[in-house]
């Protein structure tokens, strides 16, 4: 039932109203609260030593930092890279774009069922229902992928894409939608199930597709982390490879590769490391005996080139797709990722989504944070997460002809402008500040509790009360010095 | 890590604007509190508030002009002490880019590098010795969201209540969770600022304390608003307040 209340909320408008329905759904925050303290526990687990959890994380920000600061420069490297390994390179400037060469190539080779790791970026451009108006069947293989691909619903997790299910939605998932299963809700017996479909789903599959965790520019080399063993198959077992990846996720040199690693799976799920560790540069060699016998590369840009372009919001391109501020936020914890109506939930939705979607659309989602910095705190790469927020409230509120950032001014409103233009005033001018806060601990109380915001307030709290004088008059009376 | 200063002769109070308007008594408090460590306490007549409403909501112009009118109101060289960590947070890690390129950064700089959170103030600057006249209490505490991860404050306001004799204090289980306040986040998504203190409220009774301490008047607000509006017993006070009433009887 969780999902069905899950799925509704995604149709709401806004984010305060599709909240709102999550929020109703008690066995839905329980099921967000269990594993997201228990993800937090793991990760704290693995970051005893707040010294050494510093200078990691000081390593892994400055890594990324300098890949950023030469992206075009290594974008280009990693293409001469890649194409002298024998990887065929493409770029992909928006979504659509991405979409029709992988249908492209898949087309060229007669692919008729496509086996699919886990990738967020394949989930940003909508590659499945794309696909399949071009009879191509793409099978996810990543158990969590497996079930919300059953359910015909998206991930509420960029790690854990099946958290808002219980065992027993699986176990009546698996019921209805495989032949032959009969209900049990045992998790080793639905994982035993899973596997044997996606063992005959493997060996049938006329290309595989993946993500990319980090590219090394240097050596021309994918770099792909997962814990089932369904990355290796999909990227080895069928004939053609298809890597599809952002194009920030490129890094310098092969040494940058451990230290993000270490942080991204410590951060990701609580792991010192993940049970499998990909590295991928070429296709099969001559004399070899197995491994795809081609392997294409994807760069999606899908505005990231236009993020890159401000010096601050580049920030969000350090991100290396952990979740553990989606893990670590009062908000998604409560709300679960649906509500948010993006292919990328939580924080770092948050900053990414209004400036790859545009602030017309996702302009609400930067004001979805009570600005409380767990997910600044626990950031692997140390993006300043709230401070971007607060920069996309301010884009989003000033007409600005000059502002990089898609769809600037769409939620201005000339009364917000008069509001703070009048608070600026009150607060700026000594006389005005004396006079307000005399007037409102005078008469402030008796303001009635229907206007507007405090509405909103008194939804759960009682009406704030005034005090009868405030501190600036009272400090005179108590013989503090005053200047 | 904020580097420790000397014990000054003189200070200055910031009192905050959600003092000024809801909770005068623990700003007086606070400034008691310090006068009693024996150093001067002056409080300027041109301060306001910190910026932080219209810094958070995407209105750096109007916040700066509010943040220039402190920065100019607190001229001399002395600390700055303030009675919020989330006051305290804006004004220390938030002026410096509030005025990034503007004709007096280098005075705003400054300005941010003499701010302090009054606990932490009390307890590494006065290093302040309480003496327990109080009967018998179990408290409990609710740090700021800012206050620990803006200005580091996280076991200073405990150690002060931990001193007191006939104090029992008892920490929440979720001690840096976001009790849901946020400035405008409250009125705005109602729904989900609910729901978090909501669980808030439930965290402090699960203490079984008679009284919810905070240094910040923006969760007070928060909390008492939510703990009388579900009818869940216990007061929520300035943790200034609570030390003043009980070490030197107010
Ligand atoms: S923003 Fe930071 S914490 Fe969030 S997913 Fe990216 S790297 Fe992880």
């Amino acid at each position: 039932m969780g999902s069905n209340l899950a799925t509704s909320a995604a149709t709401a408008p806004d984010f305060a109203a599709r909240a709102s329905i999550a929020l109703a759904d008690d066995g839905l925050r329980r099921k967000f609260r269990r594993a997201m303290d228990g993800l937090m526990t793991k990760r704290a687990a693995q970051f005893p030593d707040p010294e050494a959890w510093t200078s990691l994380r000081a390593r892994g920000a400055a890594i990324r930092r300098r890949s950023l600061a030469r992206l075009p420069q290594l974008l280009e490297q990693l293409e001469t890279r890649c194409r002298a390994n024998g990887i065929q390179v493409h770029w992909a400037e928006t979504s659509a774009d991405a979409d029709r060469i992988i249908q492209g190539i898949l087309t060229d080779h007669g692919v008729r069922t496509l086996i699919k790791g886990k990738s967020m970026v394949s989930e940003e451009i909508h590659l499945n229902d794309f696909l399949a108006e071009h009879s191509i069947s793409a099978v996810e293989s990543d158990l969590g992928e497996f079930v919300i691909q059953l359910a015909h619903e998206t991930p509420s997790h960029i790690i854990m894409p099946c958290i808002h299910k219980s065992k027993e939605d699986v176990a009546t998932l698996f019921r209805d939608h495989i032949p032959n299963q009969a209900y049990t809700d045992d998790v080793d017996a639905l994982t035993a199930t899973a596997r044997r479909v996606l063992r005959e789903q493997f060996a049938g599959a006329d290309a595989g597709l993946s993500g990319v965790n980090f590219a090394i520019a240097e050596t021309g080399t994918l770099c792909l982390v997962e814990n089932e063993g369904n990355g290796r198959l999909s990227t080895t077992l069928p004939p053609l490879h298809v890597a599809v990846m952002g194009l920030e996720k490129v890094v310098e040199r092969l040494e940058d590769v451990p230290p993000l690693l270490s942080l991204l799976t410590r951060s990701a799920t609580g792991q010192a490391i993940t049970t499998y560790v990909n590295f991928i540069s070429s296709p099969r060699k001559e004399g070899e005996q197995d491994g795809p016998r081609e392997v294409h590369l994807v760069l999606l840009d899908n505005g990231r080139t236009r993020i890159f372009g401000d010096p601050q919001l580049q920030e969000t391109l350090a991100c290396i797709r952990c979740g553990a501020c989606m893990n670590h936020c009062p908000v998604y914890t409560r709300v679960g990722g649906h509500a948010y109506d993006a292919v990328y939930p939580g924080p770092i939705g948050k900053i990414l989504t209004p400036q790859i979607d545009g602030l017309a659309t996702a302009g609400d989602l930067p004001h979805a944070s009570s600005l409380c910095g767990a997910c600044g705190e626990v950031c692997p790469v140390a993006i300043p997460i709230p401070n971007l927020l607060v920069r996309l409230r301010g884009e989003a509120a000033h007409q600005n002809s000059a502002s990089t950032v898609m769809g600037a001014g769409a939620r201005h409103s000339s009364v917000e402008d008069w509001v703070w233009r009048g608070w600026r005033l009150m607060h700026q001018v000594p006389l005005f500040y004396r006079v307000a806060t005399r007037v409102l601990t005078r008469i402030g109380n008796a303001m009635p509790a229907s206007l507007p915001m405090l509405n909103a307030w008194t939804s759960v709290r009682t009406k704030p009360r005034f005090a009868r004088r405030p501190l600036n008059e009272l400090v005179r009376s108590r013989g503090f010095d005053h200047e | 890590m904020i580097p420790i200063p000397e014990k000054p002769d003189t200070f200055y109070f910031f009192g905050t604007c959600l003092i000024d308007l809801f909770y005068p008594e623990a700003g007086l408090a606070g400034m008691e509190l310090l006068r009693r460590q024996g150093i001067r306490v002056v409080f300027p007549s041109g301060q306001s508030c910190c910026g932080q409403p219209a810094r958070n909501c995407g209105f750096a112009e109007e916040a700066r002009a509010v943040a220039r009118q402190q920065v100019q109101s607190f001229p001399k060289p002395w600390p700055i002490v303030v009675p919020s960590g989330s006051c305290a947070g804006m004004m220390r890690e938030h002026y410096p880019e509030l005025f990034a390129g503007e004709a007096d950064e280098a005075e705003a700089r400054a300005f941010a590098g003499r701010v302090y959170e009054l606990t932490w103030f009390l307890v590494h600057v006065c290093k302040i010795a309480l003496s327990d006249r109080g009967e018998p209490v179990r408290v409990t505490f609710h740090g700021s969201c800012h206050s620990q991860r803006e200005m580091g404050v996280r076991e200073e306001p405990r150690a002060l209540l931990r001193d007191l004799a006939n104090v029992t204090f008892v920490d929440l289980q979720r001690p840096a969770e976001c009790c849901g306040f946020g400035g405008t986040f409250s009125v705005r998504l109602p729904a989900v600022s609910g729901a978090m203190v909501a669980d808030k409220v439930a965290d402090i009774a699960a203490t079984g304390a008679a009284e919810v301490l905070s240094g910040d008047c923006g969760c007070l607000l928060n909390i008492s608003g939510a703990m009388a509006k579900s009818g869940t017993p216990g007061r929520a006070r300035h943790i200034a307040e609570f030390l003043m009433e009980r070490c030197y009887g107010k």
